[in-house]
C-alpha cells in the first residue's frame, strides 16, 4: 500500500511537472513573438497557443506591435492563461523600510498619499506588540469591487488578477466603498507628472498613464509578470518579505533571495492566514504571522 | 343650480389666478437663476480641476453629494404615499394637496438624477453606463429605477392635470402665446366628455397602483448602494425599510412646508385649511413613529453586541466625534418634533411649518450621518496619508454645488406651480357637486 501510494505520488508529481512545463510554455506569451532561432534567415519556428510548433515568415510573423493600444487592452483584459497568481507576505521579516512602497509609487505614477501598497503599523491585540503589515489589493477570488462596478471597468482576469481599466472607469467610486481592505485610491486631481506621461500609450497592466477622475489600485505588477519577472514591490524589498508565484504550479519565489519554495508547504508550516476570511472575499494574498521576538 | 355655478366660478377665479407670471414670481425666479449661475461656476471648477475641489478623500470617498442624493430620493417618495396610497385607500382630505405632493415628488426625483452626475469623477463618460452597463451593479439598478420613477411620476402628475389644462387653454388670458400653444397640445383635445373623465380616473388608478412598487424600489435600491457592501455600519439587512420609512418623514415635512408657502403666496387660505395641516401633522406623527422604530432596531441591535468593526463606528456616533450631530438629529430632528405634533395647537399652519422645517433639516443631516461616518472607520487603520484624510469636511465648492441642487428643485417646483393650477380644479368641482347633491 505504502509503495503503491508512493508510486502514485511520484507519478502525479511527474505529470504535474510536465503540466507545469507545458502550462509555462503556453502561458509565457513571449514565446508567441520571440521565435526559436532557426537555420533559415526568413523562416521562424513559433509555438501557437494550442501547443503546435509552426514555421512562419519571420518578417510577417513578428509583426505584432507590443505597444499597440488595442493589443495592450486585449491582453490586459484576458490575462495569462493557466495561471493563478498569489503573493505571500512574511510579516516576521518586515522592518518597515518602505522600499516596496517607493518602488510601487514611482512605477505607477502615484503621489505620496496614493497607495497601491501601504505598510501599516499594526498591534497584536493579545500581546500588545506592534508589527508592520504591507497591505495591498488582495486580488480576491470573490471580489466585492468587481461585482459593484457599473461599467466593467474593474474586472477579474483568468489568472486571478483584478485590474482597473482607467479608460472605462466613470469615477463613481462604488468600488472604493465596497472594498473592505481600503485597497483602492482615486485620482482626485491631475495625476503626478501628468505632462510627462501624456503621450505614453495606456497600458492597463501597469495602469499608466493615470487619469484624473478614475480609480487606481495594485495590479500585482501584471506588466512585469508578463515579462516573467517578479512584481516591483517584491524585487525592491531588501528583507525577503515577499513571495510571488503561481498557485497552479504550487511554487512561489522570494523577491529578495530569489529562492523558490513550495507554496503549500510554506503556508502550512508558517500557519498562514488571509485578511478577514469571514467576509468570504477569498484573497490571493497570504500572510505569515509575525513570530514573537523574531 | 345657480348656486353651484357661482361656486364653480369662484373656484376657477381663485385657482386660476396664480397661473400667470406676476412681478413677484419673476423676481423670485430671477433670484433663483442668479443663485444657480453662481453655484454652477463651482461645478465648472470641479469639471476643470477634478473632484479634488471637494473635501473627499480615499477614505471618505462619498460625501455630501451622495447623502444629498439619498435625501432627494427620500423626499421624492411622498407623491406615492399621498396621492397613491392614501388616495387608493379612499382618503378624501388629500385632494387639495395631492398635486403639491406630486410636484414635490417630480421635482426632487428629477434633480436626484443630476446629483449623481455631479458626484462622478468622469461625467464625460456617462454614456459608458449605457454602452458597458453590467446588470449586477446596484448603480445600474438605481439608474434604471430613477428614470422609471421620474417617468411614472410625471405621468401621475400629468394625467389628472389634463382637464385643468383644457380649462386653462380655454379661459386663461394674458399668457405668452407659446404657453397657450403648449396648453393646447397638452390638453390632448379634451372635450369634457363623461367618458373622458372615466378614462382619466381609470388611468390614474392604474398609475397610482404602478407607482407603489416603483417608489419602494427606488429607495430600497438606493439603500442597497450601501447595504450591498461589506462595510461595518452599512452591512445591514434592514436598510431598505429603514430608508423607506425615513423617506416618508422627510416627504411629509416637505409637503407641509410646500402647503404653507402655496397657501400664503397663492392666496389659497380657503382651500388649504387648518384641517389639512391638522391631518398632515397626524400623518407626520404616524410616519415618524415608524421611523423611530426602525432607528431603534438599526442602532440598538448592533450597539448591544458591539461586534468587531461596528463597535468603533457606533462609539464615535453615540459618544464620540459625530455624537453632537447624531443626538441633535435623533432627538431634535425626530423625537421632539413628533411629540410636539401630538398637541392639536402644534398642528396649526405656522407651528406645523416650523416643526416641519426642523424635521426636514434633521432629515438632511440624518443622511449625512448614514453616509459619511461609516467611511471614517474602515477595517484597517488610516495611515501614511495627510491629516486631512482622517476626517471629512465639505468645501465651499461642494456646498455650493449642493445648494445648486436645491435651487434647481425650487426652479422646477416654481415653474410647475406657475403654469398649472396647484389645486386640481375639476376634482374640487366634483366634490362641491357631491356635497350639494
Amino acid at each position: 500500500m505504502g509503495n503503491k501510494e508512493k508510486g502514485k505520488q511520484s507519478r502525479r508529481k511527474f505529470l504535474q511537472n510536465i503540466g507545469v512545463a507545458g502550462v509555462g510554455a503556453i502561458s509565457a506569451p513571449a514565446i508567441l513573438f520571440t521565435a526559436c532561432s532557426s537555420s533559415s534567415d526568413k523562416k521562424t519556428k513559433v509555438l501557437t497557443p494550442d501547443n503546435k510548433l509552426i514555421e512562419i515568415d519571420s518578417e510577417n510573423g513578428l509583426a505584432i506591435d507590443t505597444t499597440d493600444k488595442s493589443y495592450l487592452n486585449k491582453i490586459g483584459r484576458e490575462g495569462i492563461p493557466g495561471k493563478k497568481f498569489v503573493m505571500v507576505i512574511d510579516l516576521g521579516k518586515c522592518r518597515n523600510e518602505r522600499k516596496c512602497m517607493k518602488a510601487c509609487q514611482s512605477e505607477h505614477q502615484l503621489k505620496p498619499e496614493q497607495h497601491h501598497l501601504n505598510v501599516l503599523e499594526m498591534e497584536n491585540p493579545s500581546s500588545g506588540q506592534t508589527y508592520f503589515m504591507p497591505k495591498l489589493c488582495q486580488h480576491c477570488d470573490n471580489p466585492p469591487c468587481v461585482t459593484v462596478c457599473p461599467v466593467d471597468a474593474t474586472f477579474k482576469r483568468q489568472d486571478g488578477i483584478v485590474l482597473v481599466d482607467n479608460e472605462r472607469c466613470i469615477g463613481c467610486r462604488f468600488c472604493i466603498a465596497a472594498c473592505p481592505y481600503s485597497a483602492r485610491t482615486f485620482n482626485w486631481t491631475e495625476p503626478r507628472d501628468s505632462e510627462e506621461y501624456k503621450d505614453i500609450t495606456y497600458n492597463m497592466e501597469l495602469n499608466v498613464p493615470q487619469k484624473k477622475g478614475t480609480v487606481t489600485k495594485c495590479a500585482f505588477s501584471a506588466d512585469r509578470i508578463r515579462e516573467g519577472k517578479l512584481p516591483y514591490c517584491n524585487s525592491a524589498c531588501p528583507n525577503g518579505v515577499y513571495y510571488f508565484g503561481d498557485a497552479n504550479e504550487d511554487l512561489v519565489t522570494n523577491g529578495t533571495t530569489k529562492e523558490t519554495v513550495r507554496l503549500s508547504k510554506l503556508l502550512k508550516q508558517n500557519s498562514a492566514y488571509t485578511l478577514m476570511p469571514e467576509l468570504g472575499t477569498q484573497p490571493s494574498v497570504y500572510y505569515l504571522p509575525a513570530r514573537e521576538n523574531s | 343650480m345657480e348656486n353651484i355655478n357661482e361656486k364653480f366660478a369662484t373656484i376657477e377665479k381663485d385657482l386660476l389666478a396664480p397661473v400667470k407670471w406676476g412681478k413677484k414670481s419673476i423676481i423670485w425666479m430671477g433670484f433663483l437663476m442668479v443663485t444657480l449661475v453662481v453655484c454652477m461656476f463651482f461645478y465648472y471648477q470641479q469639471i476643470r480641476n477634478g473632484l479634488g475641489v471637494t473635501g473627499l478623500n480615499d477614505f471618505v470617498s462619498w460625501g455630501i453629494y451622495i447623502s444629498n442624493f439619498v435625501f432627494f430620493v427620500a423626499a421624492s417618495l411622498i407623491g406615492m404615499l399621498i396621492s397613491s396610497v392614501l388616495g387608493l385607500a379612499g382618503s378624501k382630505w388629500i385632494m387639495p394637496i395631492s398635486r403639491i405632493a406630486e410636484i414635490i415628488a417630480v421635482s426632487f426625483a428629477m434633480v436626484a438624477g443630476l446629483i449623481i452626475i455631479s458626484d462622478m469623477g468622469r461625467p464625460d463618460r456617462l454614456h459608458h453606463v449605457f454602452l458597458h452597463g453590467r446588470i449586477q451593479s446596484p448603480i445600474i439598478w438605481d439608474i434604471a429605477i430613477v428614470l422609471t420613477y421620474v417617468a411614472v411620476s410625471v405621468l401621475l402628475l400629468y394625467v389628472p392635470l389634463i382637464p385643468d389644462i383644457a380649462l386653462l387653454s380655454k379661459k386663461q388670458n394674458g399668457l405668452p402665446r407659446i404657453q397657450k400653444w403648449m396648453y393646447k397640445i397638452l390638453s390632448l383635445g379634451w372635450a369634457n366628455h363623461p367618458n373622458q373623465y372615466k378614462l382619466i380616473k381609470k388611468y390614474f388608478k392604474l398609475l397610482a397602483v404602478l407607482i407603489i412598487p416603483i417608489a419602494l424600489a427606488i429607495h430600497t435600491v438606493t439603500s442597497w448602494l450601501f447595504a450591498m457592501t461589506l462595510r461595518a455600519g452599512w452591512d445591514s439587512p434592514i436598510f431598505g425599510p429603514y430608508f423607506v420609512s425615513g423617506a416618508f418623514v422627510a416627504g411629509c415635512a416637505a409637503v407641509t412646508i410646500g402647503m404653507y408657502f402655496f397657501r400664503t403666496s397663492y392666496n389659497l387660505k380657503s382651500y388649504i385649511t387648518d384641517y389639512h395641516f391638522d391631518k398632515m401633522g397626524k400623518l407626520l406623527v404616524l410616519v415618524a413613529l415608524v421611523y423611530v422604530y426602525f432607528n431603534i432596531n438599526e442602532i440598538i441591535v448592533p450597539a448591544y453586541k458591539l461586534k468587531g468593526g461596528e463597535a468603533e463606528h457606533l462609539k464615535s456616533m453615540l459618544f464620540g466625534h459625530d455624537a453632537l450631530m447624531f443626538w441633535l438629529v435623533q432627538i431634535g430632528g425626530l423625537v421632539l418634533p413628533f411629540i410636539l405634533l401630538l398637541f392639536k395647537k402644534m398642528r396649526k399652519p405656522l407651528p406645523s411649518l416650523i416643526i416641519s422645517s426642523v424635521i426636514l433639516l434633521g432629515a438632511w443631516f440624518k443622511r449625512y450621518l448614514i453616509v459619511v461616518p461609516v467611511q471614517q472607520h474602515p477595517y484597517y487603520p488610516i495611515q501614511n496619508v495627510p491629516d486631512s484624510f482622517m476626517h471629512y469636511t465639505p468645501t465651499i465648492a461642494e456646498i455650493a454645488i449642493t445648494v445648486a441642487s436645491f435651487v434647481l428643485f425650487l426652479i422646477i417646483a416654481t415653474v410647475l406651480s406657475k403654469i398649472f393650477p396647484i389645486i386640481p380644479i375639476w376634482e374640487l368641482k366634483e366634490e362641491v357637486k357631491e356635497q350639494i347633491q
